[in-house]
């Protein structure tokens, strides 16, 4: 039995390779029929997740009772090797990797079914479902693999994906700049992580996750490099600047709002469920690095994780697109998930990851449903009354509201108290009262979204009607799991029972700080209740109050328009200067040689002057310069040589 | 010297493939401009046939040189008519007949002086090939003096007049050439006479013949040096960098393509051929200096090119700004780092010529280089699109093309010789993708332009480029092994890795 699902593991790089094989196939062949190319692409994925359940299912059943049989099934090949350097491309089945490729392909596919009917008529149609193909091969490959480098190339494919599609408009200049910025943005990050690897390679002369893990369990003595860190400490933030990229935390976070350009189902998928979590997932593959870090690299990883959370909660109090809303909600809950492996439970922010891909894809989804209800409408104070008139949509999102706010029994509920309880648990008061703040928060955020644009009367201007049932069924799928997906933390070989780090973590629910949190939520959701239902207390009249820090917050702490400040002062204005410099002093320095080689042949051109005397005279000094050599000694002319100077004459 | 060994006539053919075309173009009528084309095309497939063959034939395990053939010329100087590969050069070779046949179909609208052009190009094509495959020093001295003509004259004529007029471009590219080898010639001559000296009075200009002497340590920081700034001036290393945006901007796209892709590689070929195989000592001693001046000029170059208007000059400091990364990985003179240099010559020879190909092409159909005036191109010619997206996600080193495997070679190997300046090097592939990224969002992307509706995307002929240089791109980048088996292979068992082992510059304390 068990070696029958070990020989099932061993066929894991179908998983990315099938969407790799529909996207060469989309690109080279089916593009001009759009029924085609959605068929091919949607075929891929659906088998890509028929396989990903089945190995989810093997790694389950790899637990016989006592032990786990065959817990990890790695196999590789040789990619590069030259002197100094070799590398191996591998695949990794453990319960970390299978949990990833289920919640990846399970949300590709909604997503790729969903958008049959969000891009229906869209002309761009088989460039859509090629890129959706590319970016599920790359997300997928970036789960299985088996070390840095590998990771790293997929990484940089996801990013490549993630420009395409948000840039898939390519005439809105908004999408065209968005996209542009999205990849500088989480290049910065790159730059980072490509450091880490770097020097992760040339101390241990391996990228491999389990060769490094061992080379760091045995005899390993780490060693002061700068400013008081070790240097396996440095190597972990080094790595970490890649996932502040990626996963969007502060101060590379600006990216992801903008990034809602793209379509929504994309953001659906990419910025909300899957790319951006690569960062977490990052964090937690090599997290044997965290822990043989010295403390400091797990508490930057908690801090900025916290502080993220906070700082995208309170942002998205303030905005009026429904997409941005999400995009900082989203943001929010990555520092969730990031200061989850801070405080030490990778199984907290697993399962964290888990629950927001379900949910979080709900209300994109739902998100999009509604924007293509109302043609292209994206402001919730241009919404109202959507509840009644798309009821499958409305009670999707609802249910979406309930799980991010963490009212039991929905997903969030689950996830989001076992990493509260952990920040509690493990010695970080300050982090557990940041994340339970931000519990309120979006609480209440979510719930202003969700009374403004589903409550309320609606608009006259608007006809929406319920969207096709391509686009209703994903969503029914994902209120479903947004239900029952956190009760996998419920059995006693539970969630926690096989993704961990390192010794099992035996966290029983607290339902004390459960109770805490459950409150928290529901003060968020009725404070939201009384001003934007009942009208007890009119929104205006707080921000007229605090005028300044509504301003802030509605322009998002100014970072961006800091950034741009940098980019266009400082940068281009450094560029300028160098090109000034190129032109008038590198460049002006050769143009004067050049000038001057003329003017001086242009004098000498004078000597040749056709007169008797003037060559007579010329004649003459030449005799006397070459008596006066001769005076001076052989020698010294010998010494003149420029070969002799050089030895080559002997 | 063995006269003939197996498979010695393959160089020669491969050599005399583009001039045996050249030949027949002679005699053609002026008028068959179509039929011209043909000829070349054959002529450089030809020739791109052959040394592909020799890339799969090369014994990889037995490496040094093969293909052999040498011939006594000049019995009294010592010089031979020899040729010969190993793994370092069977890359540039490849390269060299990829970008001459992909460069044949980049000027196929090309209707001014269409023979003469061509003749001139086939020439080109060859004397750069012929520097590659040169075992002797003359030789290759020879072919580079060669590869100057045809660059001046189709400057001049079939350039194009934009910030600096075609003439001043053709000159000051023609004279930068020839200062460099001028430099050069001195320092092989002199390098001639001392191991003249060094053998008992009989000459030799054998590359390996040379290698095996151990010259004066004075005379090899000497010779390195002139060495240094002629082949350093070649591979456009800062601050001798300036001909190279303005000649690729006057220059016709083939020329470009050519110039850009392999000619100023031999700069780079040059440096590891002749300065660290022949000159190790020289080249320990200058090591400090070309890899500051390397990643002076990655920087440097990178936000020049932020600040272009021309699409050309973007390209133009880019590729200065990429040769810094070859210069770098041959300062710090490791097998990972050789192996880095020689892959990014290669990878970026395929980059920039399907860039100037596109670029070509935009130029062609819509008489404007100026990123402002264009826009939006995607719309009217998604072929093109694509390829000149796909040249712009290569040039900024995204892993599945050649270019990421290359820079990250380079970068892993620097790191052990140069740690400060690899990170600042390393900086750079921030502000690459800035300019790349902000070049194909302000030509490719963005509002339809109407005044571009009338553009005809690539069809036909147009397409070729395209089509073999970017599968060309993405297998080798999926597949590093394909041509680092044949790179390690040069770089393993050659002289080089013994002189790295003794002269090395690998420092592996401290933060490793």
């Amino acid at each position: 039995m068990f070696k029958e699902m070990h020989d099932l593991f061993q066929w894991a790089w179908l998983i990315p390779f099938l969407p790799f094989l529909s996207f060469l196939l989309i690109a080279l062949v089916t593009r001009r029929s759009k029924g085609l190319s959605a068929a091919v692409s949607i075929l891929a994925i659906l088998s890509a997740l028929g396989l990903a359940i089945a190995i989810g299912v093997g790694v389950i059943q790899s637990w016989n009772g006592e032990e786990f049989v065959g817990r990890e099934a790695v196999a590789a090949a040789n990619w590069l090797n030259i002197g100094g350097l070799k590398i191996d491309f591998g695949t990794i089945v453990d319960p970390l990797s299978a949990m990833m490729l289920f919640v990846v392909t399970l949300v590709a596919s909604m997503v790729q079914i969903y958008s049959l009917g969000y891009m229906h008529g869209d002309r761009g149609w088989s460039r859509y479902y090629a890129y959706q193909s590319l970016f599920a091969a790359s997300m997928l490959g970036l789960v299985i693999s088996t070390n840095l480098l590998q990771l790293f190339i997929f990484w940089e494919l996801v990013g490549l994906c993630s420009y395409l599609l948000i840039g898939f408009w390519y005439f809105k200049v908004s999408a065209r700049e968005a996209a542009k910025k999205a990849f500088i943005t989480t290049r910065v990050g790159d730059f980072g992580l490509l450091l880490g690897i770097l020097f992760l390679y040339n101390k241990f002369g391996t990228l491999d996750f389990a060769a490094l893990s061992n080379a760091m369990n045995t005899n390993f003595q780490d060693f002061a490099l700068i400013g008081g860190l070790s240097y396996l400490t440095v190597m972990a933030i080094l790595v970490f600047i890649g996932p502040i990229g990626k996963s969007g935390q502060f101060p590379l976070h600006v990216w992801l709002p903008d990034a809602m350009e793209g379509p929504t189902p994309v953001s659906a998928l990419i910025h909300a469920a899957t790319m951006v979590v690569a960062g977490v997932y990052l964090v937690a593959r090599i997290y044997f690095l965290f822990e043989h870090a010295s403390p400091a690299a797990l508490q930057f990883v908690a801090g900025l994780g916290a502080f993220t959370a906070i700082f995208a909660a309170t942002i998205a109090i303030a905005q009026d697109d429904i997409k941005r809303i999400l995009a900082y909600s989203t943001l929010s809950q990555l520092g969730y998930m990031m200061f989850a492996l801070g405080v030490g439970s990778l199984t907290a922010s697993m399962f964290h990851l888990m629950t927001h891909a379900f949910f979080k894809a709900l209300m994109f989804l739902g998100a999009g449903s509604v924007i293509h209800a109302l043609h292209e409408k994206q402001n919730i104070w241009d919404m109202g009354g959507l509840w009644k008139k798309m009821p499958i949509t409305g009670w999707t999102f609802f249910i979406g509201v309930l799980a991010i706010s963490g009212v039991p029994p929905f997903a969030g509920f689950w996830s989001k108290d076992e990493i509260l309880a952990a920040a509690l648990h493990n010695g970080h008061p300050v982090i557990y009262a940041v994340g339970l703040f931000t519990a309120f928060l979006t609480a209440f955020y979510m719930s202003r979204l969700f009374f403004v644009a589903f409550t309320g009367p609606s608009k006259p201007e608007n006809h929406p009607h319920e969207s096709p049932w391509t686009m209703t069924l994903p969503l029914i799928i994902l209120g479903v799991l947004s239900v029952v997906g956190g009760l996998v933390a419920l059995p006693e070989h539970n969630f926690a029972f096989y993704v961990h780090a390192g010794e099992l973590e035996h966290e029983a629910m607290d339902w004390a700080l459960a109770g805490i949190s459950v409150v928290a939520g529901l003060i968020g959701i009725g404070l939201a209740y009384t001003i934007y239902v009942r009208k007890a207390i009119a929104a205006e009249s707080i921000v007229a109050k605090f005028p300044g820090i509504y301003r802030l917050l509605k322009n998002k702490y100014y970072v961006d328009e800091f950034y741009l400040w940098l980019i266009h002062h400082i940068m281009d204005g450094l560029a300028k200067v160098l090109y000034w410099i190129d032109l008038y002093i590198v460049d002006g320095i050769i143009n004067g040689l050049a000038l001057f080689t003329r003017g001086s042949a242009r004098t000498l051109r004078r000597t040749q002057t056709g007169q008797l005397q003037t060559y007579a005279l010329v004649f003459f000094f030449a005799v006397v310069v070459i008596y006066l050599v001769f005076a001076i000694g052989e020698g010294q002319l010998a010494a003149l040589n420029p070969l002799a100077m050089l030895g080559g004459v002997k | 010297m063995s006269a003939a060994t197996a498979g010695s006539m393959i160089l020669p053919f491969t050599l005399l493939a583009p001039v045996l075309a050249a030949l027949i173009i002679v005699f053609l009528p002026k008028e068959e401009g179509k039929m011209i084309k043909i000829v070349a095309a054959l002529g450089t497939f030809a020739a791109l046939a052959l040394s592909v063959y020799v890339f799969f034939a090369y014994d990889r395990a037995q490496g040094g040189m093969q293909f052999n053939l040498i011939l006594p010329w000049t019995k009294d100087l010592g010089v031979n008519l020899a040729f010969g590969v190993d793994g370092i050069s069977i890359p540039m070779l490849v390269l060299t007949n990829l970008i001459g046949f992909t460069a044949v179909y980049s000027s196929w609208n090309l209707d001014k002086r269409v023979k003469e052009f061509f003749v001139l190009l086939l020439i080109l094509i060859t004397g750069v090939m012929g520097t590659f495959i040169a075992r002797d020093l003359f030789i290759f001295f020879l072919f580079y003096e060669i590869v100057v003509i045809p660059i001046y004259i189709m400057v001049i004529i079939w350039g194009s007049t934009k910030r600096v007029s075609k003439e001043y471009a053709g000159m000051k590219l023609t004279i930068y050439l020839l200062i460099g080898s001028a430099f050069l010639l001195v320092g092989l001559v002199a390098l001639y006479l001392n191991a003249k000296g060094l053998n008992g009075g009989q000459g030799t200009f054998m590359f390996d013949e040379l290698a095996k002497f151990k010259y004066d340590p004075t005379f090899q920081k000497i010779v390195f040096g002139l060495m240094a700034f002629g082949f350093g001036s070649l591979i456009s290393m800062f601050p001798f960098h300036s001909w190279s945006p303005d000649g690729y901007a006057g220059a016709p796209t083939a020329v470009s393509m050519i110039h850009a892709g392999v000619l100023k590689k031999i700069g780079g070929y040059g440096l590891i051929r002749l300065g660290l195989m022949v000159l190790p000592v020289g080249a320990k001693f200058w090591a400090p200096v070309i890899a500051t001046l390397a990643i002076a000029g990655v920087l440097y170059a990178a936000f020049i090119a932020l600040a272009q208007k021309d699409l050309k000059y973007v390209v133009g400091y880019s590729s200065v700004s990429h040769m810094g990364y070859v210069l770098i990985a041959i300062a710090a003179f490791n097998v990972t780092s050789i192996n880095g240099a020689v892959e990014m010559m290669f990878a970026h020879g395929v980059m920039s010529a399907l860039f100037f190909s596109m670029i070509g092409f935009v130029y062609e159909k819509s008489h404007t280089r100026n990123i402002s005036e264009l826009g939006g191109l995607a719309r009217q010619m998604p072929r093109l699109a694509v390829g000149f997206l796909i040249a712009g996600m290569a040039s900024l080193g995204l892993p599945g093309t050649v270019n990421f495997i290359a820079e990250f070679t380079i970068f892993m190997g620097s790191v052990r010789a140069y740690p400060v300046l690899a990170i600042l090097g390393i900086a750079g592939i921030i502000f690459t993708a800035a300019y790349i990224l902000r070049t194909l969002a302000n030509v490719l992307f963005g509002p339809r332009r109407p005044e571009w509706d009338h553009l005809k995307d690539l069809r036909g002929p147009e397409m070729v480029p395209l089509v073999v240089l970017v599968f060309v791109l993405f297998v080798t980048g999926m597949f590093p092994n394909i041509v680092y088996s044949v790179i390690n292979s040069g770089v393993t068992h050659s002289d080089l890795s013994k002189v790295m082992e003794t002269v090395g510059l690998a420092k592996m304390g401290g933060l490793f």
